[in-house]
């Protein structure tokens, strides 16, 4: 285990309770410290149970997670808020709770129980919300908000916790292009900076433009890894995604394109895809 | 400022209405009488009320009204819903039933805390089974499941209740059913101590859990990876805000939605930070109830309508309102997914 790894997973096997199949199938894979790093595969393919297998919060079958060198079971939860900010698929709020008040909830492993905000904790505060520009939205209650601001908000609250590793489960699913293009750059320049990414995404072709390496599930197991280039073939597409697809290099950006085709150009895969 | 002012604002109405509470009754007294019977000075009867009488109650509704308040917003935080509260989740209905027990079977003569202690009991089984029950769906608890859970174990305690003081002696019948209804009216400063021993400690260490509540709010995987050791919070909490509530209702019997109430208009007031709710939640309580119990003694004087009505009548609307509300966003929400 080198100094240079953030998170290593090793033969990992996790089974939920009554599930017929494991839902990760010894899932090797490492994220060097540092890089952005993005899972990609089908709905399904166990991209979430393998975040959550990575920080300790499902039990695991067989197999070993380590985060900074760490068995990940060893790290008490507070220690590793202070490393890890994750910002989940999805959260609802119970009651009205406003933007500052969610952001500020990323300084929680810093505080004691009854310990007010230090200047410090103001100041990752202001700074979270500055990079993801929802400072004029600081007092709205989050059911007033769009889907795209409520995302920043939860990313600002995982930035305030001022973790060396970004870890976030399809963060821009529900973001316009500018929002996505804004959080997409905004990991890439943390990444830059030295903080390690970890990204559950669909967009392959963002994936390929923004990453520095890629994993691709399929169904609990790991179907290739490694550099965009080498990961996004189109023959392991089409097999893990069944679906008919046409792999590109746009000559003008040297970027790798990613085009579902229709099933119809495609006889193998069925009927009408329209 | 904001909290800091409604804080102030409420400790003022606690000791105002505390005030009124002694001053008013079958025989009115003044603010200058209070005062004087309270320096143990002054005719001999008006202390005998003021002290003896008034004033051990008056503080009762302070602790029961506080603690119930304390307990509703707990669990409201805890099962991430604004319905849940001591009395619909059954767990009044449990802490009775424990406390009947112990009267029945004439615990309470020999051991003075068995009846706080039978009461726990009762709670904490009352909230195993409606978390047993509740929790069935795959994410967290549905709001609909919870309610008809929170019915049904309180059905499950009256039936036990009903047993109970069947094969009971008339005497036992007659204070068991009264106290069922919910009264303030048999406080002396000996219960006083026991709920003042039991709330005060609890009520300190809930609010020192009001940031990890804070967080249960937004979710237990949220909460989990923001640093809250979720599964021990959630233990912790639950066991405080059921003695808590056993407390009240060995002291007072069972007085429901106070915890429903007292939360919701705080939240309206100051927002919905635990550090702040927790606090202002008891005292509004204190508040709260200390003048229903004030209404409970006058609109029909010289008769006494039990508190839980009062409350009831103020609860049940507001009940309604929020079903409503809870019921159509989860809707537009499923539509929405």
């Amino acid at each position: 285990m080198s100094e240079s790894t953030a998170l290593e997973a090793t033969e990992l096997t996790v089974q939920y309770p009554n599930a017929p199949a494991p839902a990760l199938d010894s899932v090797s894979m490492v994220v060097p410290r540092g890089s952005f790093y993005a899972v990609l595969g089908p709905n399904g393919s166990g991209k979430s149970t393998l975040l959550r297998a990575l920080l300790g919060m499902v039990p695991l079958v067989s197999g070993r997670a380590h985060l900074f060198g760490r068995p990940v079971s060893e790290w008490d939860r507070r220690a590793l808020a202070r490393e890890a900010g994750v910002v989940t698929q999805s959260e609802s709020v119970a009651f009205p709770i406003t933007v500052r008040e969610i952001v500020a909830m990323g300084r929680y492993p810093y505080l004691g129980a009854l310990q007010s905000e230090t200047p410090t904790d103001r100041e990752a505060i202001t700074e979270a919300m500055r990079i993801c520009d929802i400072e004029p939205l600081a007092h709205r209650f989050l059911s007033t908000l769009s889907g795209g601001e409520v995302q920043r908000t939860r990313v600002a609250r995982a930035l305030a916790q001022e973790p060396s590793i970004l870890v976030l489960d399809e963060p821009t699913a529900s973001l316009d292009v500018r929002h996505e293009m804004e959080v997409l750059e905004l990991l890439r320049a943390s990444a830059d900076r030295g903080m390690t990414i970890f990204l559950i995404t669909h967009h392959l072709d963002l994936a390929a433009r923004f990453a520095d390496r890629l994993l691709l599930l399929d169904r609990g197991r790991v179907a290739a890894q490694g550099a965009p280039r080498e990961v996004l073939q189109e023959e392991t597409l089409q097999r893990v995604y069944g679906w008919p697809i046409s792999v590109s290099d746009d000559p003008a950006t040297g970027l790798r394109h990613v085009t579902p085709l229709s099933t119809a150009s495609h006889p193998n895969h069925g009927a009408s895809g329209r | 400022m904001k909290p800091l002012a409604s804080a102030a604002l409420l400790g003022l109405a606690v000791v105002l209405i505390f005030l009124l509470s002694i001053r008013l009754g079958s025989v009115d007294l003044t603010t200058g009488e209070v005062f004087a019977a309270l320096r143990g000075e002054g005719d001999l009867n008006v202390r005998r009320i003021v002290v003896d009488l008034r004033a051990p109650r008056a503080v009762m509704a302070i602790l029961v009204g506080g603690g119930l308040s304390l307990a509703g917003a707990v669990f409201q935080a805890l099962l991430r819903n604004p319905l849940a509260e001591p009395y619909i989740l059954g767990i009044s209905g449990g802490a009775a039933t424990g406390a009947v027990l112990a009267l029945a079977m004439g615990l309470t003569a020999s051991l003075a805390w068995a009846l706080p202690a039978a009461a726990f009991a009762g709670a904490l089984l009352a909230i195993v089974l409606v978390l047993r029950v509740a929790a069935t769906a795959d994410h967290g608890v549905d709001v609909r499941v919870l309610l008809l859970a929170g019915v049904v174990v309180g059905a499950f305690f009256t039936a036990c209740m009903s047993f109970v003081l069947s094969i009971s002696d008339a005497r036992t019948v007659r204070s068991t059913v009264l106290w069922m209804m919910g009264s303030l009216a048999g406080s002396d400063w000996r219960t006083v101590l026991m709920v003042t021993l039991y709330t005060l400690p609890t009520g300190v260490a809930l609010v020192g859990l009001a940031r990890p509540l804070n967080l249960l709010a937004i979710g237990e995987e949220t909460a989990g990876y923001l640093g809250a050791n979720v599964e021990r919070v959630k233990r912790v909490a639950y066991v405080l805000a059921s003695l808590l509530t056993a407390a009240g209702v060995a002291a007072t019997g069972v007085i429901g939605f106070v915890g429903l109430i007292v939360p919701h208009g705080v939240r309206l007031l100051v927002g919905a930070d635990y550090r702040v709710l927790l606090p202002l939640s008891f005292l509004a309580g204190a508040a709260f109830l200390t003048l229903a119990d004030i209404v409970a003694r006058t609109i029909l004087s010289p008769a006494e309508v039990p508190i839980g009505v009062i409350t009831a009548f103020v609860g049940v609307p507001l009940f309604l309102l929020l079903l409503r509300r809870s019921l159509g966003t989860r809707l537009a929400a499923g539509a929405e997914s």
